[in-house]
């Protein structure tokens, strides 16, 4: 029973920073309708942008985070240009393809410029603990935790509340309608790519000072994003959201009750279950709706 | 105002429209009259630049708007409502009409604009907080209509006002088109595939059959003409 806050506080943390990676992945699919396979392959250029600053610069992640916000956006937004829009309306096909193709590519230029190394960003509170009522939790998860979550709220208040967000929601309602009011759709597609892209580099700069930084690191993050995105039901952003705290919740327990080697099979396993039993994901088919809420 | 001359459209290797052509001036109400799957949402579509034609030429206010962007025509004065409404579903019905006059021509009149567009379509400020999925079919076909007039267009097309509508909601929205054309001065071509309905309503009216137009004139010539008769009421002669 010791361990029962400290499994709470731990999913939590956990849940934070996958949330921030699942709502950027389920808003580029509710708007643009396309899975980016590539959303790993952001998250760890976020990792070694924090990794670079910290070790050429001696900049503070929690200073690179400010400026890798629009660093971010701006790779997004080129990357959307000179990948993704010519075959945003392609077959699901050729836009598979497309991601994992791009994916690869990113490894293999991380690969190439920085090495297979695994490098450290060793903050001077790296091993400062904090303990809650019992139970301990690096500084690094909290504020990780805490940033994410603001940021995962702000993308929720900017996509309910603001002039652009209600264009990106009308134009993932409907493309032709928002298109004959005028909406330059293509323009929307590319702020919407750059937006994803920028929540999921945010969160690479995040992790770095927790995890180790490599040209594969983005993977181990991202499949629990995309479990959190198809159970929170596709392009459904609070469905993400809770999705995402739900899979973190099973990733604790599970490698507090039966190991760690075995998470990845237990949040597949429960993926799979719950795909079985509910198809169109926990909260049914809500699709558009999603990013109406 | 807007002329449609010899208009091709195919979708990948199925042609749609031929040679397909349409005409309305300043002022006119006209009807676009035809069977199911004739063409006739195509051609709209392909005005507003949905559809990009193969051959042929769309001019709106002495200006080739034909190959342009959809999103280019809501600002040159062009609005088009789509066949069902086609609200943004899960948007208020405010935020949706808020929407409808986004291009840089309309924006800076917003504010009067939805008075004006309030006072036409009541149901706009009554319903204004609610999603609009959540409207009856002719809530929305209103909505949708004050959405498109948002734009400060000066051609409104709509594609089959009244479809699916009770007979006495579609005589309320046949009378606000006509309202629209009296009182702001906007033309106004709509598709219907009823014929006495829309020749009524319009001034004149086009008919399309398997994607060619092949009978154009007045309402009241069109009414007697016996080509009509065979179109519409074919079986029923026979
Ligand atoms: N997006 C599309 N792709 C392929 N064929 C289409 C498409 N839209 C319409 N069609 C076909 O074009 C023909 C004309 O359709 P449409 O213009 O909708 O006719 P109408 O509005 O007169 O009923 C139909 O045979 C229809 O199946
Ligand atoms: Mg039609």
């Amino acid at each position: 029973m010791t361990a029962l806050p400290q499994l709470i506080v731990s999913t939590l943390l956990l849940g934070g920073v996958y949330a921030l990676i699942a709502v950027g992945l389920t808003l580029i699919f509710g708007v643009l309708r396309v899975v980016n396979f590539a959303h790993g392959e952001f998250l760890m250029l976020g990792m070694y942008l924090a990794f670079w600053a910290f070790a050429l610069l001696h900049f503070d992640p929690y200073l690179t985070l400010v400026v890798s916000l629009p660093i971010s956006f701006a790779v997004g937004w080129a990357s959307y240009r000179g990948v993704m829009r010519p075959i945003v309306h392609a077959s699901h096909n050729v836009q598979v393809f497309t991601t994992v193709g791009l994916s690869i590519a990113l490894q293999n230029l991380a690969l190439v410029l920085f090495t297979a190394d695994a490098r450290f960003v060793r903050t001077d509170y790296y091993a400062v603990v904090v303990r809650i009522a019992g139970a301990a939790f690096n500084v690094a998860q909290i504020v990780a935790f805490a940033i994410a979550v603001a940021l995962t709220a702000g993308l929720f208040t900017f996509m309910r509340w603001s002039y652009t967000g209600k264009v990106m929601r009308a134009t993932a309602q409907d493309r032709d309608a928002s298109a004959l009011m005028g909406i330059d759709t293509d323009r929307v597609y590319a702020i919407t790519w750059a937006v994803g892209i920028a929540c999921v580099g945010a969160a690479g700069v995040l992790l770095a000072p927790i995890y180790p930084v490599y040209p594969t690191a983005g993977l181990q993050f991202v499949l629990i994003a995309y479990v959190a995105v198809v159970l929170g039901g596709l392009g459904d952003m609070a469905g993400a959201l809770i999705a995402a705290l739900a899979v973190a919740a099973v990733e604790v327990v599970g490698s507090y009750t039966i190991g760690t080697a075995w998470k990845e099979v237990l949040y597949l396993l429960l993926f799979i279950g719950i795909l079985v039993v509910r198809p169109a994901g926990l909260f049914g088919q809500r699709g558009a709706e999603a990013l109406g809420a | 105002m807007l002329t449609v001359e010899g208009l091709d459209v195919a979708y990948g290797d199925f042609q749609v429209l031929w040679g397909a052509e349409l005409r309305v001036d300043e002022g006119e109400i006209v009807c676009v009259l035809g069977p199911n799957g004739a063409g006739k949402s195509t051609l709209m579509n392909t005005i507003s630049g949905l559809v990009k034609p193969r051959a042929g030429r769309v001019t709106f206010l002495d200006q080739r708007v034909d190959g342009l962007p959809a999103h280019r025509s809501a600002g040159h004065g062009l609005a088009h409502v789509l066949e069902r409404r086609r609200l943004f579903p899960f948007l208020t019905v405010l935020d949706n009409v808020l929407l409808g006059s986004h291009n840089p021509r309309a924006r800076s009149h917003r504010a009067e604009t939805l008075e004006r567009v309030e006072a036409l379509f009541p149901v706009v400020r009554v319903r204004r907080a609610q999603l609009a999925h959540t409207l009856s079919g002719g809530e929305q076909q209103m909505v949708a209509i004050a959405r498109g007039l948002m734009a400060r267009p000066r051609l409104l097309m709509v594609d089959e006002p009244f479809l699916g509508l009770a007979p006495q909601v579609a005589r309320d929205i046949g009378l606000l088109l006509r309202r629209i054309r009296e009182e702001e001065g906007i033309s106004v071509v709509f598709i219907e595939q009823n014929v006495e309905v829309a020749l009524r309503l319009a001034d004149r009216g086009y008919v399309l059959e398997s994607g060619r137009t092949i009978l154009s004139g007045p309402s009241a010539e069109l009414l007697r003409s016996s080509e009509v008769k065979r179109i519409f009421l074919g079986d029923v002669a026979l």
